[in-house]
């Protein structure tokens, strides 16, 4: 067994220090160190989207990137996104459209929404099914994901 | 049954669109799928699977692996007990045999698909069960192998199971084959049918295996404790089928079995046979801790059931007028390693759309190198549509009749015959052409190059089965539902829906919770569009018990006789006093009365027959051979729609799937029979970049089997799209493509000629 590393990095706010082995992605730090499991694998090899996170604000496939990578990075999770017992306007947005059935996607889409949404506030249909084309679905068919992805720029607007 | 509320149209609940009581739970990652489950002590399961397509098993050695550090257990099939000649029943796939199902989970003897499971280890985390994996010894002496379904007919085919012999037509063959059953349907006289016939059409079809994709890779986790009693978490879409399948491997009796099912991330049909939960018990016993096993996302494909590949002849014989006077089709699906494919339904559903007179339908089920098929969303059928669909539209352009119109001159209706037997009650697929025909999408023009417009329809049966609920009045007027149905796709709700619709109270009144089977009584899985239809037919009747325990209270709280307490509405009257649901409920509480606790169980027999009609309009490019979708509309006999959003749901992801099938998803195997895409990124899924809006239109003609007229809506809308696109691209390219995916470099091919 390789030796562990203690890397610290803010994770959804809080300062944080975890040990991890060089071979952990950061996926499984989350899930099995930190008991984040609202991140989700699908793949575990950056092909479906379903645990995407951002880190320093951008998104990225968790299972990609190495728990030792995190080390002094910014890190949100859906862990993130409800305040105060408040959900943010993305996940009201999804859950008034109707946008998830199994629910296994919603994590991964919900944090690519955010992303897309802070780069651009106005989306074009086009924009939205650009830069969530990395995260699949595969209940909805997308339909009612893209329109609350809409309905949360204008309610955000 | 008393149908007080069919017909009924000013619902208070039912047709509302309100959140499903899992959303937040979903929405902020606090559900709990099986992959999450961390539990004090536990282990890690992994397995080994086989590298071969076909080979024999010479010898296994698990010594290097249990000398690991780390390591805790290591089991193979001869951990299983003998289970010769077993039979249990799962579902719309009907009966299987135990053997095979557990030669599934653990090969015995020989491999018979790349990816086969072979054995397993537990260790104390993945990265250590894994590297001992991979020390487990296995030796193999490899065996030709076929996975095309027609030369895995052919005598000289390598035979799979050396003791299955062909059941033709109810006769036993008595040589060895890879043909496990020859099936035949035939009304009227088909010969003659054709003789009538001035047109005739006839076509060969071909498709390839598809997996379901749900982005859940299977997870379980299993604890065998010391008392004798194994607890299994898992992603399942019946916990109840899969406690019966895991006490028959393991031959304990199913009241030693607990499973508590877990939020499930997507099943379509994949998620009903075990595969991990038995192995987890295996490794749980051996090593005396709870065992989690997840797959890796190759393994999913590689080694669970995908749908069947198949070959298929279709031959329709027409009057000039359109008319249909005859029918054959001759159908060849595959059902991967063990018997028991999908070719039943297949052959039920190919001309089922359609009143032929005289038709005659052949279906054989044939094993080959590939996994194990499984249910895959209305299982047999989207291949069977492709075929007849395409047909039908044949004939349309060969008469010069438009395509709607020919189908809805031979549509089923209410009183046709189906060619397996069954007369039809009343059902709305004429609607749903009709809503075809008078949608903005048809009525609008497509013009410009390269573009064509197809329509497709598409049938499935809706099964019911066994469902159970139960509740409890609480003192605010809310409602505890507890059900044994697993929910995928926000069934929840609408079972919860119905109850309060029974009920007089709001849906968010309702506190649905899906229970481990201790807790709740036998439930049927979810699959076979089921759900909102029987487990809301019990939920309904669960509402009467309650409505009839509530009135029988009030009498007393009133005291009068229980004929003297009106109900209407959820309010409860008797002379001038007057209280709704929540003021009795909370005057129970206070009251020295019985609390109210209600209980339902249903066995609706037959089925419920959904339809749906799908239009497509597409864009051919002639330099790289793809096809953009530029409009998509999915129409659908729902009955009733109990939340339109997620039937509107059902059906745009079905029709997704559809596309997905046929457009670019296909096992692509090399010459040794090895699946070269087992990813997501080589098995090509739609992206949301790959369609369009899905339009769609709910069709309501009430199922007069349940008391709001439901029908299932989750198979229906994957059964036309392929067919549909086949059509539209015929009319961009006047090509008719046969064969399944229709992808960029065959329809490049295609063009060129
Ligand atoms: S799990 Fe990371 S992309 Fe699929
Ligand atoms: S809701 Fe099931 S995969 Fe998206």
């Amino acid at each position: 067994m390789a030796k562990k590393t203690v890397v610290s990095s803010t994770i959804n706010g809080s300062s944080t220090e975890f040990l991890c082995e060089p071979r952990q992605s950061l996926l499984e730090v989350l899930r099995d160190t930190l008991h984040l499991t609202g991140s989700k694998e699908g793949c575990n090899n950056g092909n479906c989207g379903a645990c995407t996170v951002l880190m320093d604000g951008k998104p990225v496939l968790s299972c990609l990137v190495l728990g030792v990578e995190a080390e002094g990075a910014k890190i949100e999770t859906v862990e993130s996104l409800a305040k105060n017992g408040q959900l943010a306007p993305v996940q009201q947005c999804f859950l008034e459209g109707a946008a998830l059935q199994c629910g296994i996607c919603t994590p991964g889409f919900l944090m690519a929404t955010k992303a897309l949404l802070e780069k651009f506030p106005q989306p074009t249909e086009h924009d939205i099914r650009f830069h969530l084309a990395n995260n699949l679905c595969r209940c909805t068919g997308y339909d009612k994901i893209v329109k609350s992805v809409q309905a949360c720029a204008t309610a955000v607007r | 049954m008393e149908d007080l509320y069919l017909g009924k149209t000013n619902y208070k609940v039912i047709g509302q669109r309100p959140i499903r009581h899992d959303g937040a739970d979903k929405v902020t990652g606090k559900a709990i799928y099986t992959a999450d489950l961390q539990l004090p002590n536990m282990a890690h399961g992994k397995l080994i699977r086989s590298p071969h397509a076909h080979a024999k098993i010479k010898r296994i050695d698990v010594s290097q692996a249990l000398a690991v550090p780390g390591v805790l257990a290591v089991v193979t099939a001869d951990d299983f007990p003998d289970l010769a000649e077993k039979i249990a029943m799962m579902g719309e796939a009907g009966a299987v045999n135990l053997q095979h199902l557990a030669g599934n989970c653990l090969a015995k003897d020989k491999v018979l698909y790349k990816g086969h499971a072979v054995a397993a280890v537990a260790a104390i985390n993945t990265h250590v069960a894994e590297e001992a994996a991979k020390k487990i010894v296995v030796e193999y002496e490899p065996l030709p192998s076929v996975t095309w379904v027609l030369d895995a007919m052919k005598p000289d085919a390598p035979i799979l199971h050396d003791d299955l012999r062909t059941d033709e037509l109810g006769q036993k063959g008595d040589k060895p084959t890879n043909v496990s059953v020859h099936i035949a349907f035939e009304q009227g006289n088909p010969a003659e049918g054709f003789k009538q016939a001035e047109i005739i059409v006839e076509r060969e079809f071909r498709t390839a295996s598809v997996h379901q994709g749900y982005i859940e890779p299977h997870a379980a986790v299993a604890m065998w404790n010391e008392d004798g009693r194994l607890k299994i978490w898992t992603a399942t879409q019946g916990s109840f089928t899969c406690r019966q399948q895991t006490a028959e491997l393991l031959q304990i009796p199913v009241s030693q079995v607990l499973v508590v099912p877990c939020e499930i991330g997507g099943g379509f049909g994949g998620k009903i046979a075990v595969y991990l939960e038995p192995v987890a018990a295996l490794l749980s016993r051996k090593c005396g801790r709870p065992v989690k096993m997840t797959m890796q996302r190759a393994e999913v494909f590689e080694g669970t059931g995908p749908t069947p590949g198949s070959y298929m002849r279709v031959k329709l014989g027409a009057k000039k007028d359109g008319t249909l006077v005859a029918g054959e089709a001759w159908l060849a699906y595959d059902c991967g390693a063990f018997p028991g494919g999908m070719i039943g339904p297949g052959s039920m559903c190919v001309f089922s759309c359609y009143d032929i007179p005289h038709a005659r339908v052949d279906g054989y089920d044939v094993l080959n190198n590939k996994p194990k098929v499984q249910a895959y969303r209305a299982p047999g059928s989207t291949q069977a549509a492709f075929a007849t669909e395409q047909v039908i539209d044949e004939l349309a352009l060969q008469l010069k009749l438009d395509p709607i119109e020919i189908r809805l001159k031979n549509a089923a209706k209410e009183g046709t015959r189906r060619v397996d037997g069954p007369v039809y009650p009343r059902i709305g697929f004429i609607e749903t052409l009709e809503a075809a025909r008078n949608s903005e999408h048809w009525k609008s023009p497509l013009t410009g190059k390269n573009r064509g417009r197809g329509i497709a329809s598409g049938f499935w049966f809706n099964i019911g089965g066994a469902s159970s609920c139960s509740a409890s009045v609480m003192e605010d007027g809310t409602v505890s539902l507890i059900e044994g149905s697993t929910d995928i796709g926000g069934t929840r709700t609408s079972i919860a829906m119905q109850l309060a619709e029974t009920l007089g109270i709001t849906s968010d009144d309702v506190r649905p919770q899906v229970a481990d089977t201790d807790s709740v009584g036998y439930t049927f899985l979810t699959g076979g569009s089921r759900v909102t239809f029987a487990t809301g037919l019990a939920a309904y009747k669960l509402g009467l018990d309650l409505q009839a325990q509530m009135r029988d209270r009030a009498a007393r709280l009133w005291k009068c006789s229980v004929d003297e307490v009106q109900v209407e509405d959820g309010t409860y009257s008797y002379k001038d006093q007057k209280l709704t649901f929540k003021e009795l409920a909370a005057k129970l509480a206070q009251s020295a009365l019985e609390p109210v606790v209600g209980r339902s169980s249903v066995n609706p027999e037959g089925s419920t027959n959904g339809f749906a009609t799908h239009i497509a309009d597409v864009e051919v490019d002639p330099e790289t051979g793809k096809v953009t979708i530029l409009r998509y509309t999915a129409i659908q006999d729902a009955g009733k729609a109990i939340h339109p959003s997620y039937v509107e749901g059902q059906m745009q992801g079905g029709a997704v799937q559809g596309i997905g099938w046929a457009m670019n998803e296909e096992y692509f195997f090399d010459k040794n029979d090895q699946m070269r895409n087992a990813s997501f990124l080589d098995y090509r899924m739609p992206t949301c970049l790959d369609v369009p809006m899905i339009e769609t239109i709910i069709v309501e003609v009430p199922n007069p089997g349940h008391p709001f007229g439901v029908r299932g809506v989750g198979e229906a809308p994957i059964v036309p799209p392929p067919a549909a696109m086949a059509n539209a691209i015929q009319r961009a390219t006047g090509i008719r493509f046969t064969d399944l995916p229709m992808s960029p470099p065959k329809v490049w091919k295609a063009l060129q000629k």
